[in-house]
């Protein structure tokens, strides 16, 4: 059985052995209005949770949004590496995740097919 | 039901809610659904509370359609129940939704821990409360205390991420008498 004794145990452990860097990350933000939960938001969000344990990422952070007016192109994810513009990917799936993380997120080669639109 | 529930606390957090709490009671001797979901957001006029589930009200900018409230609106009917939304401007909203628990009609709630997987893990600065009973069993979770627990370590950190997973199933499949959800 889990309990939040062992979240305490994982601070020491972790303070103990990294530098904390959480805050030059990369930033996972997935839609999630009515419109994009009707489209899957919420088991993206789930697949993405799941690569970033895989993959031990730990400065990733996800996050949350609302409709941003592009409901026909939902499942919105958008990837903010630091320092680099805000690419916002439409119509993804759980089985996008994986290409997703692997490409851009980890080794920060832009997913050009699946692009909709592009922040600076 | 757990996709509405997401969406809830979704609208909580567009109207600028720092603090939000989900109840969920699974009242088997009543044959009730009870979900409520509080916050302290911006709120809403009488007027506003009043016409919210028609559809072609909605408070956002990008389309003039809004179908969250509606829809849930539309499936407490449908099991003998109501949605009674209680707010006031400057001072949050109360959404309750109220369905029959045996109604052929209800739906499951569903994967209730990706849901609130979600809510904790992509809304560290929220201070989320979630209380859920099933009978007389019941659980209760809050981002605040995991946060203090973790200090400096982030919600988003792999491990956690697996921890969180992990304790809700544990919790909620105790509320359900060892399985992992109500239908199993």
């Amino acid at each position: 059985m889990k309990t939040i004794e062992d979240l305490k145990r994982l601070r020491e452990k972790v303070e103990a052995q990294t530098k904390l860097r959480y805050e030059t990350g990369t930033r996972i933000i997935v839609g999630m209005g009515t419109c994009g939960i009707a489209a899957g938001a919420r088991d993206v969000m789930s697949a993405i949770l799941a690569e970033i344990a895989r993959r031990k990422l730990e400065d990733v952070t996800v996050s949350q949004t609302g409709c941003i007016g592009m409901c026909e192109k939902e499942v919105l994810v958008d990837v903010v590496r630091q320092g680099e513009p805000r690419i916002t990917y439409g119509k993804v799936t759980p089985l996008n995740v994986a290409t997703i993380i692997a490409e851009h997120v980890v080794n920060g080669r832009i997913v050009e097919e699946m692009i909709v639109g592009k922040m600076d | 039901m757990s996709l509405h529930i997401l969406d809830l606390v979704q609208n909580s957090l567009e109207a600028k809610a720092s603090k939000v709490s989900l109840n969920v009671v699974e009242d088997l001797a009543g044959d009730l659904l009870v979900i409520t979901v509080r916050d302290n957001g911006r709120g809403m006029s009488e007027g506003e509370a009043k016409s919210v589930v028609d559809p072609f009200v909605t408070s956002r900018h990008t389309r003039r359609v809004g179908l969250g409230l509606p829809l849930i609106d539309m499936y407490t009917k449908l099991c003998d129940g109501r949605l009674e939304i209680q707010s006031q401007q400057g001072n949050g909203t109360t959404v309750k939704a109220v369905f029959r628990y045996s109604h052929f009609d209800r739906p499951p709630l569903g994967d209730m821990v990706g849901t609130i997987r979600t809510i904790v893990i992509a809304n560290p600065s929220l201070d989320f409360n979630y209380c859920h009973a099933v009978g007389t069993q019941s659980f209760s979770l809050s981002t605040r205390e995991i946060v203090e627990a973790l200090g400096d370590v982030p919600l988003s950190f792999p491990d956690v991420i697996v921890w969180l997973g992990e304790y809700l199933k544990n919790n909620l499949a105790r509320l359900y008498g060892g399985v992992t959800d109500e239908n199993d």
